[in-house]
């Protein structure tokens, strides 16, 4: 932590900022904070920082950084949370900023995988603690009394002995110049007053009034609009432009194509890209750039089988095999019907294939889920300002830290002179995680040598790739003649990519066990969908044990709870990435809540419980026929998750993620026809709707004392198998490909 | 082009733009009123709502040049103090995640209550179903507009 002093009058602080977040903003200050509480809050006359992620005003009005990119996971609530609490600030003094990427400050500046709050944890509270203690070092020098004599309350500087009193606000200035402590103590889970407290949304009343939040709402003076033309078939690329008649049209500036990844780029695992090059109108307008693209005349050519390399997450470099050709979804049905013959065997307990031999029963289901496209409310945009020295961009991604990185080597910039400010984001679900987009802008930008902000269409969006792979798993169990589960055979794998955890749950609670994985190659470009590969394989796996359960004869619940049993106390193998305690914690804390085993007129239930993303969720499903129809009558959900930073926020995050693994699993899909995708729109892709909303969602946190752990992705995944495991018993019918009920429908 | 003179919260405004210019990209390039979303350019998703006349119409969809003398209200313009009861009940009940699809929500929830003080469950399912949202706030979204209609109705 470093120790800076800023000392600006109000109207210069305000200046700045608008200045830092790009200059005009609508007469809005575009970093300007959040405020949580009383609508009008006097602003301090000066703020003192006391390090990266807090600076206090002159009348004890806190600012507090919220790091990481805000998707809808409700981090820009409570991250500043941590900070608050160990600085002992009361809520309602404290202004919240999205902070710019500044990786010298902050750690970990990413939106994936539900670990910011878990990786926050330590370092938020840090920066709270830190600066609490400068205030308390700063009231000692003033008042000459031991430092270790001073207490905190509510944003008030107490010495007890001397009665002495003084407000944060008060201290700031000091505080300031007191050296940064080298050790602080965090508090105890028990002296918390904000963690496990629930606080709204930050942004709530901006969002309720249409403030100017999102990427797509950034301006700044001078700024083109620009929209992209890409290739309309997975397997393609451009041959030839005409735009004779796009550059003659009002409005428009300019017509050209880019290379967003040209041949010689090292890509890294974030630039996920199947339409490295492109075709680009700029224009004045959002509109006229609209027509001036449809007046293109633009011809593609089918590309060959190639190769490209990238580095992964961790670092290392891959080549990827691009296969050329134009694929459709029913060779893709093929391919996952017989793929599995390739597989390879990934973890294998005790003797399966004899156990198979000998089993007095044995259950094989098979199960599968096409692409999926991420479709976030507000399409993929960028906004770009590159000129001869450096980059500014501003707007929606999830990896910032990674994207500057690519943004320098595109543009052949230092590091340090790329600027990337985070606006809200109108969703995420991972595919802000692949930052094509930014890289884009900003070679239009640098073409243009202008201000620009690049917008895609739903249509863009929907068919550029980044999907959730397209999966398919086997499952194998034996039973003996005790109806005991002996034996478990998965055989799992996708285009491109595997949903397998060989080492999750049921692993460890067989004794005889086989997990094979397989991939099939694709030039679909794919990439991490909420909760990547769990999305699917949970549904599957929590289905095909509530048939095992049947087979056996024995209560669903009670089942998994003896499997887990096994899991806990005599685990199989050493590899088991779960905890079997917690996950029976939530099982047998959703079974109590929804009352199971109680029978109601026309309630069909299904229960299904999933560990990822190091968070335990069950869920109970009640489910209803309507005029023949299934409908979600109740959710029943079980989280543990460790501590409950925020619950209001948390209960809300439980709710979505159920109801878009409901909606994902019901209705929707993507299927493609000679490499173009057949559905580019919501009058065709179908998402979940209000009539389609589970009328009620019931979440339940276990009390625990653990670190927290995220949110964003644990309850999507099981929530599919309780819904599979409730239409069976709605219906008498099993459910094993996805979406369950697709239809098309249009909507006037 | 053409100039057109609309109505918009109030305001008289004048645009000089193609008449086919859909009022969504009028109120986000031309009036900087960017409250109003742009979702999927198809009255599909709802995100663009406005009330016309006080009605609630995909402005996506709509060219500016059928617009005329009636009246446009925008999220911007639904309350003057961000406090109309649909705008309170969605702060209570904390109903955003990413945020993003609920001005268009907020606005036909408020052309529902406005026509249908009490509304059923049905009837909320009924007029809310051309609106997304991605993040999945349904439950939250109807419980809101249950308080909403209570606050109007108390």
């Amino acid at each position: 932590m470093t120790k800076m002093k800023t000392s600006i009058g109000r109207r210069t602080f305000l200046k700045t900022s608008a200045l830092a977040g790009g200059g005009f903003m609508l007469s809005f200050s575009w970093l300007a904070g959040c405020k949580p509480a009383p609508d009008m809050v006097e602003l301090p006359k000066e703020w003192f920082e006391l390090n990266g992620y807090l600076k206090i005003g002159d009348n004890g009005l806190v600012t507090i950084m919220s790091p990481n990119p805000e998707i809808g996971q409700n981090v820009k609530t409570s991250m500043p949370m941590l900070v608050a609490e160990e600085l002992d600030v009361d809520w309602k003094n404290v202004i919240v900023e999205q902070a710019p990427l500044n990786t010298s400050v902050f750690t970990r500046q990413l939106a994936g995988g539900s670990q910011s709050i878990s990786q926050g944890w330590k370092s938020l509270r840090m920066a709270g603690a830190t600066a609490r203690n400068m205030l308390r070092e700063a009231a000692a020098k003033t008042w000459g009394v031991p430092v270790d004599e001073i207490t905190t309350e509510a944003s008030m500087l107490y010495h007890k002995a001397s009665g002495k009193s003084a407000s944060y606000g008060e201290m700031a200035s000091a505080a300031a110049k007191v050296e940064v402590p080298k050790e602080v103590e965090l508090k105890n889970n028990s002296d918390f007053k904000i963690i496990g407290t629930s606080r709204n949304n930050v942004d709530g009343k901006k969002i309720v009034t249409g403030q100017p939040l999102f990427g797509l709402d950034y301006k700044q003076q001078g700024m083109l609009i620009a929209m992209i033309a890409h290739p309309p078939a997975f397997g393609m690329r451009l041959k030839s432009v005409d735009d004779s008649q796009a550059r003659a049209m009002p409005g428009i500036k300019d017509v050209f194509t880019i290379k967003t990844y040209p041949e010689d780029y090292a890509q890294q695992w974030c630039d996920v890209d199947s339409f490295p090059e492109l075709v680009v109108v700029v224009g004045n307008t959002t509109w006229e750039v609209m027509n001036a693209r449809k007046a293109l005349k633009l011809e593609w050519e089918q590309f060959q089988d190639h190769e490209i390399s990238s580095s992964t997450f961790w670092g290392t470099t891959v080549k990827i095999k691009v296969p050329g050709g134009l694929e459709n979804s029913a060779q893709h049905n093929q391919v996952m019907a017989t793929a599995s013959k390739s597989a390879k065997v990934v973890r294998k307990d005790g003797n399966p294939e004899a156990v198979f031999k000998k089993a007095a029963k044995v259950v094989e289901r098979s199960y599968s889920a096409p692409f999926l496209a991420h479709n976030t409310m507000e399409p993929m945009n960028f906004f770009a300002n590159v000129t001869s020295d450096k980059a500014e961009l501003v707007g929606p991604i999830q990896t910032p830290e990674f994207m500057e990185k690519s943004i320098a080597a595109r543009l052949g910039l230092p590091l340090e002179k790329i600027d990337i400010q985070m606006t809200r984001q109108g969703g995420g679900f991972g595919r802000r995680l692949y930052g094509h987009f930014l890289v884009e802008a900003a070679v239009i930008s640098q073409k243009i040598n202008a201000p620009v902000k690049l917008i895609y269409t739903r249509e863009d969006d929907m068919s550029f790739g980044v999907y959730r792979p397209a999966y398919h798993a086997r499952y194998k169990a034996a039973l003996d003649e005790n109806n005991k589960l002996i034996g478990f055979h998965v055989n799992a794998g996708g285009i491109p990519e595997s949903p397998l955890f060989a080492n999750r749950f049921p692993a460890g609670a067989v004794e005889n066990y086989l997990a094979e994985s397989w991939t099939a190659p694709s030039n679909i470009s794919v990439g991490a969908f909420r909760a990547p590969a769990s999305n699917f394989i949970a549904g599957a796996e929590q289905s095909f044990l509530d048939e095992v359960a049947e087979a056996a004869g024995k209560d669903p619940i009670q089942f998994r709870l003896e499997l887990l049993d096994r899991a806990l106390n005599n685990p199989v193998g050493e590899r088991n990435d779960y905890e079997a305690k917690r996950l029976m914690g939530v099982l047998e804390l959703v079974r109590s809540k929804s009352n199971w085993g109680q029978d109601m007129p026309n309630i069909h239930r299904g229960v299904s419980a999933y560990f990822c993303h190091d968070s335990y969720v069950a869920h109970v499903i009640d489910l209803a026929m309507e005029n023949g129809k299934p409908r979600v009558e109740k959710v029943h959900c079980a989280v543990d998750c460790g501590i409950v930073v925020n619950p209001i926020a948390a209960t809300n995050l439980v709710e979505g993620g159920s109801v878009d693994g409901i909606g994902h699993a019901m209705y929707s899909g993507l299927t493609f026809t000679n490499g173009t995708p057949d559905q580019t729109n919501f009058n065709k892709y179908r998402l979940i709707r209000h009539k389609e909303a589970p009328k009620a969602i019931e979440v339940h946190f276990v009390e625990s004392t653990v670190d927290p752990t995220g949110l964003g992705e644990p309850p999507f995944p099981p929530v599919i198998g309780a819904l599979a495991n409730a239409l069976y018993k709605a219906t008498g019918k099993r459910h094993y490909s996805q979406p369950y009920l697709g239809e098309t429908i249009t909507l006037g | 082009m053409a100039t057109f003179t609309l109505t918009v919260n109030g305001k008289k405004q004048a645009v000089d733009v193609d008449p086919n210019t859909p009022v969504l990209w009028v109120l986000r390039d031309h009036l900087n009123l960017v409250g109003t979303k742009f979702g999927c350019g198809m009255a599909q998703c709802g995100a663009c709502t406005i009330h016309v006349d006080g009605v609630a119409t995909r402005s996506c969809m709509l060219p500016v040049s059928s617009v005329g003398d009636q009246k446009v209200t925008t999220i911007e313009g639904l309350s003057e103090k961000g406090d109309h009861p649909v705008q309170k009940a969605w702060l209570e009940h904390d109903v955003p995640q990413c945020g993003y699809c609920q001005a268009g929500q907020i606005m036909n929830a408020a052309a529902l209550l406005s026509e249908t003080p009490n509304p059923t469950d049905e009837q909320i399912e009924t007029a809310m179903n051309g609106n997304i949202c991605r993040c999945g706030t349904y439950v939250r979204i109807k419980a809101a507009i249950k308080t909403a209609s209570k606050n109007l109705n108390a």
